[in-house]
């Protein structure tokens, strides 16, 4: 049955956080008589953008230069970043950031009325721009306000994107359940870009919200695309146990020091570097201790807790994180947040007592296989943010690199889709009505699924729990293997879901096995990675295999999903310009320069 | 607090489908933790008991704004609601008032959209088709401080469930809207008083707010939305009887 008022726009973009209303707005501004769409599962302002803390990484200031944030980046990325892409990146972030405090971002500042910036993990510089902790919120809300003002902008709120529509080689929109209706319809486009950010929920502990299932990767797996690095998992060192909420990595970058259960800062004795007193004006060094990667750091906190040095309490063990130091004034006017969450949720006040902290899942290097332009191999497809893999991140990424990522490559995905449209056809309606039907046939199958197999809720409990146990921090063989093939037995379960809710209207109970559904692919695609991955390397670490290899791997992993929904998995060589892989060394900025040097 | 851990708390959670004659309330029991707040409550049921409870969340730690409703009676954030200020219970969970309930704790925010976008909460300038980005606008923090507060705002509306305008006034801007044009009006950056002028002023919500100041007190922000109202009240009379009194003054 055709739809009597069809939905059509020249680009349509799936995912309304920070990335795809960058997108959005690049199409408006540049191209105005391209009509546009965001389909979003939620009210743009409720995406996870939101909740990004720190800051955003450009280089601003005289002292910096793009050289460094070049190198800090890659050897973050523990050399698994294309290099081109790298450049590129740190070329354009500082005009993306005055483009966000053009559009009213409320940058905190310095005396002088110039944006102020911070020092963060793994830089070698300060060059984190930030609005007090509440840098995502700020930024979410400045691009979502902006974008109001493009009549172009059509928003599909609480839409939940199904699938990819391809015919002749090409993207030619997407299906999409309007949540209120409960209704399945098709949005045709001549250019599609998907920017739904993370995937952290395929894990029991994560700082991301309940939204981040990874759909997009899902619907791009499922329409041909590959899935690159995605055993690239990135641990924030300081989680609050239980919630799994974030502390933000200013608060060390403001001077927070990370201590065992005899009070050591621990961090000393994983190479990275000496502890300062706290009173030095040293303190914090950048690249050094506290200031070291993520990767390096959460890995630390398992050696401390098989030594016995860690707390135990009722959500597993713990840290502390210690910021008392900088005293009230200071923690209230650039960490309030931490403050407001550590007392709400962590049930202690940072300004008179340690915070108890965990390493939780956080941030996805991997993602949709794209270019340097934010192109998929699918023409028409371009993706961004969170849910692509460009790749700048490699296999860690720097703290404060991905809210830059989504506006530089959010704006270049929205100029690249532009022009694709411009040059295309419109959709192929016609063509495409049968995988319209198709897809209604799948989720109706779902939704009248017969009474007595699993619980959504226990399915993906199940899922999580594998995931940490077979695809943590530490990894090997043997527990990799099992989680695929319990993955792989709930895949088939999943077949006989059985949702409470039958209804139409607003059917989250459904939402929620789609969710799982595509949640279940990704994780295949992840495991199956880190099974192949048969080396040590930044985030991926494999006791079976500790040493970084790269004669065998300076290759990103593919993942395609086969015609039996397994995932395959090839390699591709990283790009290399002026960077060859060097040891990757922390402890002092001498340290990192020498090893600059020598490389 | 040495409750024990079997205790129960009893939920009357709002129950309505469309297609329903009227609403219900459903009773729930759910076991006591201290660390829990009433979103938790809402999971452990949708996960164990009854999947097609229907409510919005996404962050649960006080940001994304999805998850208000009303709490035994008064506007909340469920994910910042804990479980342990409610103690015996039960514990009613309703939707926000003043808004349409389109399913279970699901409310329409269609008006607040439009609401929003009319007042234009975006930077104004004269210069902006010729912005050339070689440099960020200047801002100290005393500038940056006098609008700081009111951008704080994430749209979570507990305010409008509170605001006894709203709830008779469909009409009325409300607070959020209101705090959001004020935020850009006190931005230096920002030339843009004299377009929002017409549709904050013409607003009769804005002169029928009595200052009760309910949307500042439940505000998990802190955004004070009565006083960014005050404020553009102030500023409206001001600028009336300029305009009245000394013409000349005023910007054409």
């Amino acid at each position: 049955m055709r739809d009597v008022d069809q939905l059509q726009h020249d680009v349509l973009v799936i995912g309304g956080g920070g990335a795809g209303l960058r997108a959005a707005i690049a199409v408006a501004q540049e191209h105005p008589d391209l009509s546009i769409g965001i389909v979003s599962k939620v009210y743009p302002m409720r995406s996870h953008t939101v909740a990004a803390e720190g800051g955003m990484a450009a280089v601003i200031k005289d002292n910096d230069s793009a050289e460094d944030h070049i190198y800090d980046t890659i050897s973050g990325s523990d050399w698994l970043a294309d290099q081109d892409a790298v450049e590129m990146f740190v070329e354009e972030a500082p005009r993306e950031l005055i483009q966000l405090e053009h559009w009213g971002c409320p940058w905190s500042r310095e005396a002088t009325g110039h944006v102020a910036v911070r020092p963060f993990g793994g830089m070698k510089l300060q060059r984190t721009w930030f609005a007090t902790d509440k840098t995502g919120f700020h930024v979410l809300h400045s691009l979502f306000q902006t974008c109001l003002q493009f009549p172009s902008i059509t928003r599909y709120d609480e839409w939940f994107a199904t699938k990819l529509l391809v015919d002749d080689g090409r993207c030619q929109g997407c299906t999409a359940i309007e949540l209120r209706t409960g209704q399945l319809r098709p949005i045709y486009a001549k250019a599609v870009i998907i920017a739904t950010g993370g995937f952290g929920r395929i894990f029991p502990f994560t700082t991301n919200g309940a939204i981040k299932t990874g759909d997009g990767l899902a619907i791009a797996y499922r329409a041909g695309v590959a899935l690159k690095d995605m055993e690239f998992v990135q641990y924030h060192p300081t989680g609050l146990p239980g919630t799994g909420i974030l502390i933000t990595e200013a608060s060390r970058g403001e001077g927070g020091v990370l201590r065992n259960n005899k009070g050591e800062r621990y961090l000393a004795d994983y190479d990275l570097g000496e502890p300062l007193p706290l009173d030095d004006p040293r303190h914090p060094q950048l690249r050094t201790m506290e200031l070291g990667p993520r990767d390096r750091l959460s890995q630390a906190f398992i050696k401390e807790q098989e030594k016995g040095n860690t707390y135990s309490g009722t959500y597993g063990d713990y840290v502390h994180l210690d910021i008392q130091h900088l005293g009230e004034h200071r923690i209230d006017t650039k960490l309030p947040f931490v403050r407001e969450l550590a007392r709400n949720y962590g049930g202690i006040d940072p300004v008179t007592e340690s915070i108890p902290v965990r390493p939780v899942v956080h941030y996805m290097m991997g993602g949709i296989d794209t270019d340097i332009e934010a192109a998929t191999s699918l023409p028409g497809l371009y993706a961004a943010g969170e849910c692509a893999c460009v790749s700048i991140n490699g296999a860690n990424r720097l703290g404060s690199n991905s809210l830059t990522e989504l506006v530089v490559f959010g704006a270049r995905a929205g100029r690249n889709a532009a022009n694709f449209a411009h040059a295309s056809d419109p959709a192929a309606v016609d063509r495409l009505e049968s995988q319209v039907d198709e897809e209604r046939a799948r989720i109706r199958r779902i939704l009248e699924q017969p009474s007595g197999g699993d619980r959504v809720a226990e399915l993906r409990r199940e899922m999580t729990s594998t995931m940490e146990e077979g695809a943590g921090i530490y990894r090997t063989q043997e527990g990799i293997e099992q989680t695929y093939a319990i993955l792989s037995d709930l895949r088939e379960r999943f077949g006989s879901v059985d949702l409470d809710d039958r209804t139409n209207v607003y059917n989250t109970d459904l939402i929620s096995a789609l969710e799982l559904d595509y949640m279940l692919d990704i994780s295949l695609a992840l495991a199956a990675s880190a099974r192949d991955r048969t080396e040590s390397r930044g985030s991926h670490q494999r006791t079976d295999h500790p040493e970084r290899d790269d004669d065998q791997f300076l290759k990103h992993s593919l993942a395609v999903r086969g015609d039996d929904g397994t995932p395959d998995v090839s390699f591709r060589d990283v790009v290399i310009t002026k960077w060859p892989p060097g040891s990757r060394t922390y402890g002092s900025t001498d340290q990192a320069k020498a090893a600059k040097t020598e490389s | 607090m040495s409750t024990a851990i079997d205790t129960m708390v009893r939920f009357e959670v709002f129950r309505y489908q469309p297609d329903w004659d009227e609403p219900t309330y459903q009773i729930y029991d759910v076991p006591y933790r201290e660390d829990w707040v009433v979103l938790d409550a809402l999971n452990y049921i949708k996960d164990t008991i009854d999947g097609s409870l229907t409510y919005r969340w996404s962050c649960r730690m006080g940001v994304c704004g999805s998850c208000g409703a009303m709490v035994n009676g008064y506007p909340k954030l469920t994910c910042a609601a804990f479980l342990s200020e409610y103690l015996p219970g039960p514990i009613r969970v309703e939707p926000l008032v003043n808004f349409n309930v389109e399913r279970d704790l699901v409310t329409s925010i269609d008006g607040f959209m439009e609401k929003l976008e009319s007042v234009q909460p975006w930077i104004i300038r004269e210069d902006g088709a010729t912005d050339d980005l070689k440099s960020e606008y200047l801002q100290t923090p005393a500038q940056h401080s006098a609008y700081q507060q009111f951008s704080m705002c994430i749209n979570c509306l507990l305010c409008y469930a509170a605001c006894p305008v709203s709830s008779h006034s469909e009409e009325f801007i409300g607070p959020a809207a209101l705090a959001l044009a004020q935020r850009y009006n006190l931005d230096t950056r920002d030339e843009g008083v004299e377009q929002r002028r017409d549709v904050i002023l013409k607003d009769e919500g804005i002169w029928e707010c009595s200052f009760v100041g309910e949307c500042s007190a439940v505000c998990p922000k802190h955004v004070d939305p009565a006083g960014a109202i005050q404020q553009a009240k102030m500023t409206g009379a001001i600028d009336y009887y300029r305009r009245l009194l000394m013409p000349w003054t005023v910007k054409s």
